[in-house]
């Protein structure tokens, strides 16, 4: 395809760099400085994607961030990237571009049947349709996303790279045109470190597209010096193709920089994308103003654009948009975009305006070149589909709310709209600004500011160069002297002469035809949702009053444009409808991303390895070796069982559990927490904590301890050993550790500041090996001569000091398993070696190294809990059945209040139960909802749920635990567990299946 | 993205900050004599300010020290921080009896 719309000279392209590109599959050239819209443009290629719900054609219609229908899938396999806007696509070689939602091509779509059944498509249609039945949902879905959905995500891992960067600035200027640009260069004379921030490729904002002059000489001239000017100055930061997308609390921005302009993606070793972290001291928003169209009818036909944009191309990218074009305007401002087109040598068949006689500057220019001005007149309908044909003008009557006499048709290809410019007050209503109405030309200029903020220029409703260059440069040195910094020598502030007299902008919001709205043609307001005023109308018929209301029932402005240039006139429309002012409607809320931000830039470096980090203990390479499969325990990695060869995981843990039954096992236990507590008010402070007694326990002792919240529920669990006069060392689980000890400092710091007690992490100076079964005191002696393990001397529930395997060792006599156990607490340093020699010397008891899984089978062999398997936050001690643990002596301890609370204290409350199946073989689903009666179909009542459940090997039948509704009061009983395919029965037992008397584990 | 002052660190990032809750909620001495209500207004029942808030902070990447701070919930300024057990500066006290602006 050659580039049949390129005009002979002129534009900010480089024509000695020929690029070639694919869009759709076909290759075509343009030139290096174009954008993928322009260049498309540039071959004559206007039809670039279908529509989201109708599936209607659609062409490029800005030349900026606002653009609706210019959405591509950019690139294929791991490098793709869904909805990229072509107007913001810097063209670069092999670029490969391709139409989104539609299929197999924008020119012939298969969905585009839709838009034959638009009048079964009307607002809020998903929402009246397939909510019924409610389970109806789960079916549709598929289906509508299909049908509606507009780019694809990528299937493999994303191969480019992201990154973050910090940053501080006395100064940041948002935006770079001539505003921005003033600013920045006022801010920087007085040695302010200044960033200058612009989401174009190159500076000057505005000014690319205009042929205005500053300073007497061509604008993009001033821009070149201004830009060597702050370049030089070593205190100015200017980010380029950087778009600031979010203004926070406390002048916090979050920018993000395309780093890989004009590369293909991952071809370049610098990463594709950063986001920058922006603290400022003060922040001007210099970010422009975005034209928004004429709501005429069939407004979305390819070729329909904006006025402005015309000449975005004309001047900026020497492309004629079209062949022969219309300039529909209710301001003068449009006029430019016909003198520069018809500067430029192309045609302009006519200016459509809306107003009586305009009379100004710009219009006689217009007039004076010989381009055809037909006033007080609309566009009441576009002939042809794919693209503009034609179009038809009627006389507006005097209300502007029809229109007389008979049709015109104008023969064109392409319609340059403008109902006037919006300021950009996105970021300045991110931080809470306020917004206030204009009527005098119908924009809603900033307000108040919580942020120590300005804006300037066009984003402050200010639409002259002079205004917009004075303003800049007021910005930047009164943001600089809020931070007491002047310039010595003051630069001249920039003069600019191309303002002119202008005819007032008349208002209308919608543009009639012979009928009502949605009967002939249709007005679109939102192009990438699809959403007309007739959906905005239908909404207030229906009672939507509030704009967020109207907007979710119509989706106006729910695209990923957000509604930049439909939405004004959208809440217009929405005003006339309810009969009030648009003030009094008010506009929806402004979020970040002000445009769209990808997931790659948000998560930057923590992906992979790094997206959490993995905590490993000294040990970790055996378990690797003996083959372990690994269970995430917090950000623990532990052993989850060892399969022999050709293994199951039943048979595994199966093998694992006999072992610590009828030999010896060996569990790598370093992850439990663990924390050193000291201070005269030790004992004290856990006997606040937990809910047994603690002033009396001795040195050489542990004790088994629950920690409840304040409102009574379990929160933790470990033992906690006397180590000497005030000192204890506590364990906790292996995933609260952090928890529980930021929990015990803030008890500490804020509510009983008076105890002297001081707690330290010390979870990983220790290696912790925990030796289970009956062999374990065997093997043990072969390991330590200084410290006497007969049970007499070392009894259940105590701990020694000595050496084991030569290793300075803490050994605890406590068991989890309800085996005979010790757990042997070595420097971290030490533990594998220790592990090494202990698994070596084992061998002879029928050492069986064993994971968590075989614990946690074991534990619920004796029914002893795990925080958060048995518990949810819902359940206390009592409901555990663990009032054994819960002293009715001490008159106070942390959640001990609510015990008694009316609802606390409910007999019928879930109480923890074992369950055997009347099927002994059969294993209970984890999660596994328990109810009393069966019916054939649900919903049945629930009672409770399972909370634990395996396969005994020890016992040759299955176990579980669970939570039921006054279990023990059902002792028992029968239940039922519904699993999906069958229902299975089974009787409610006491939760402890093995060993109940404990004479194993005091053995 | 609050800037928080701690007042053990200077001026620092929120992310580095944990919030904890409404300050100046003492626990009760003797919990036992309460009636289920007053032990429940202790436990649940919280402030939802617009205006100035006084809240418990804890700079939890820093150095894990608990404080006070005083913040205007409407437009998130930072009007004070101070230490645990300490009450809040009387310029802050008249802004929350309405005796000054904040």
């Amino acid at each position: 395809m050659s580039q049949t719309h390129r005009l002979h000279d002129g534009g900010r392209i480089d024509r000695s760099q020929q690029i070639d590109f694919y869009f759709n599959g076909k290759l075509m050239s343009g030139y290096r400085g174009d954008t993928l819209a322009s260049a498309l443009l540039a071959n004559g290629v206007m039809l670039v994607g279908r529509s989201f719900k109708y599936h209607r054609p659609r062409g490029i219609v800005t030349a900026g961030t606002e653009e609706p229908n210019a959405l591509v899938q950019l690139e294929r396999g791991a490098s793709t990237i869904s909805n990229m806007l072509a107007t913001r696509v810097p063209l670069y070689d092999g670029l490969d571009a391709s139409s989104v939602n539609c299929w197999p091509s924008p020119t012939y779509d298969v969905m585009a049947v839709n838009s034959l059944f638009h009048r079964i498509l009307p607002a809020g249609f998903y929402y009246k349709t397939f909510m019924w039945p409610v389970s109806g949902w789960k079916v549709y879905e598929h289906f509508i996303r299909r049908a509606a959905g507009l780019g694809k995500s990528p299937e493999v891992p994303d191969v480019d790279t992201y990154d973050k960067m910090n940053a501080h600035a006395d100064v940041v200027v948002v935006g770079a045109g001539p505003s921005g640009l003033a600013a920045a260069r006022a801010a920087a004379a007085t040695g302010a470190r200044v960033m200058l921030v612009d989401e174009q490729t190159e500076l000057g904002g505005q000014l690319l597209n205009e042929r205005f002059e500053i300073d007497g000489k061509p604008a993009m001239d001033w821009v070149a010096d201004v830009e060597s000017e702050l370049m030089a100055n070593p205190d100015v930061t200017i980010l380029k193709h950087t778009t600031a997308f979010g203004y926070y609390d406390h002048n916090f921005l979050g920018l993000i920089q395309n780093r890989s302009e004009n590369v293909a993606f991952g071809q370049d070793d610098r990463t594709r994308q950063r986001v920058w972290r922006v603290r400022a001291k003060r922040v001007i928003l210099a970010t422009g103003a975005i034209e928004r169209p004429l709501i005429y009818s069939d407004n979305d036909r390819p070729g329909c654009m904006l006025a402005g944009a015309l000449r975005a191309y004309v001047n900026r990218y020497g492309v004629s948009p079209g062949k022969r074009h219309v300039i529909f305007t209710n301001n003068d401002d449009a006029y430019r975009s016909a003198l520069d087109l018809k500067a430029a040598g192309c045609v302009v068949a006519a200016v459509v305006d809306v107003r009586k006689d305009p009379s100004g500057e710009l219009v006689t220019q217009a007039i004076e070149a010989g381009i055809e001005v037909i006033d007080n007149s609309a566009i009441t309908g576009v002939l042809g589909t794919k693209r503009v044909r034609g179009i038809e003008v009627m006389k507006l009557n005097d209300e502007a709310d029809g229109v007389t006499g008979t049709s015109r048709t104008i023969s064109c290809d392409t319609v340059g709209s403008s109902g006037g410019w919006n300021p950009v007050v996105h970021l300045h209503s991110h931080s809470a600004g306020k917004n206030t109405w204009r009527d005098e030309d119908g924009v809603f200029v900033p307000g108040d500011t919580l942020q120590a903020e300005a804006c300037c220029g066009a984003a402050n409703g200010s639409f002259s160069l002079a205004q917009a260059l004075n303003e800049g440069d007021f910005a930047g040195i009164d943001a600089a002297s809020h931070l007491g910094m002047t310039a010595k020598k003051r630069p001249a502030v920039p003069t600019a002469n191309s303002d002119v007299d202008e005819t007032p902008w008349r208002t209308i919001w919608y543009i009639p035809t012979t009928k009502p709205a949605g009967q002939r043609g249709k007005h679109y307001l939102d192009q990438q949702n699809d959403v007309t005023v007739a959906d905005v109308q239908l909404a207030a018929r229906e009672g939507y009053r509030s704009v967020e209301h109207a907007k979710r029932y119509t989706t106006l402005g729910m695209a990923t444009d957000q509604g930049k240039t439909g939405n004004i006139p959208g809440h217009a429309i929405l005003s006339a409808a309810l009969g009030q002012t648009i003030p009094q409607t008010g506009t929806t809320t402004f979020r970040p991303p002000y445009s769209p931000v990808t997931m790659g830039a948000l998560a930057g470096r923590a992906v992979g390895e790094f997206f959490d980090p993995i905590r490993r203990t000294p040990m970790h390479d055996w378990h690797e070796q003996a083959g372990c499969l690994w269970e995430d325990v917090g950000q623990w990695r532990r052993p989850w069982y060892y399969p022999a060869d050709g293994e199951s995981m039943q048979d595994a843990v199966s093998r694992e559990c006999l072992a610590v039954r009828n030999a010896v096992g060996m569990l790598d236990a370093t992850t439990l927490g663990k924390i050193d507590i000291q201070g005269p008010d030790a004992a004290e402070f856990l006997n606040r904590v937990y809910t047994n007694a603690w002033l009396k326990l001795a040195p050489g002792r542990c004790r088994y301890g629950l920690m409840l919240g304040e409102d009574g529920m379990v929160m933790d669990d470990g033992v906690t050993s006397c180590l000497g006069e005030n000192h204890y060392l506590m364990t906790t689980t292996s995933g609260g550790a952090p928890r529980v000890m930021a929990w015990l400092e803030e008890w500490l710091q804020t509510e009983w500041p008076d105890l002297k007690v001081y707690l330290t992490s010390v979870t990983e100076q220790f290696a912790t090996l925990q030796l289970a079964g009956p062999n374990a005191r065997d093997l043990l002696s072969e390991f330590t001569t200084d410290i006497d393990l007969d049970n007499d001397a070392f009894p259940f529930m105590s701990w020694q000091d000595g050496t084991v395997g030569g290793i300075p060792a803490r050994v605890y006599r406590i068991s989890f398993t309800g085996e005979l156990s010790y757990e042997i607490n070595v420097p971290a340093s030490c533990g594998l070696s220790l592990w090494t020699d202990v698994m070596n010397a084992g061998e002879k008891y029928g050492i069986t190294p064993f994971g968590t899984e075989t614990m946690h089978v074991l534990r619920a062999e004796k029914g002893f809990i795990i925080v958060g398997q048995e518990t949810d936050g819902t359940i206390t001690p009592i409901d555990l059945g663990m009032d054994w643990i819960v002293s009715s002596k001490k008159p106070d301890f942390i959640g001990k209040r609510s015990l008694s609370r009316e609802d606390t204290a409910r007999p019928d409350r879930k109480h923890l139960v074992g369950l055997r199946t009347a099927d002994p073989e059969e294993v209970l689903p984890e999660g596994g909802q328990i109810v009393a009666e069966t019916r054939p179909q649900p919903p049945m009542d629930m009672i409770g749920h399972v909370t634990s459940s395996y396969w005994s090997a020890a016992l040759g039948h299955s176990i579980a635990l669970a939570l039921v509704k006054n279990g023990r009061g059902r002792k028992g009983d029968t239940v039922y567990v519904p699993t999906g395919d069958k229902t299975v029965a089974c009787e409610i037992v006491e939760p402890v299946f093995y060993d109940p008397e404990g004479s194993r584990l005091n053995g | 993205m609050f800037l928080i002052n701690c007042p053990f660190c200077g001026e620092r990032e929120e992310k580095e900050f944990s919030y904890g809750h409404e300050a100046h909620i003492a626990r009760p001495e003797n919990p036992e004599n309460l009636s289920d209500a007053e032990w429940a207004d202790y436990l649940f029942m919280r402030k939802n300010t617009k205006g100035v808030h006084l809240e418990r902070w804890v700079h939890t990447a820093g150095c894990r020290r608990w404080f006070n701070m005083a913040r205007n919930t409407h437009t998130n300024e930072v009007l004070a921080v101070y230490l645990m057990g300490e009450q809040p500066p009387k310029e802050i006290r008249d802004m929350i009896d309405g005796k000054k602006k904040s």
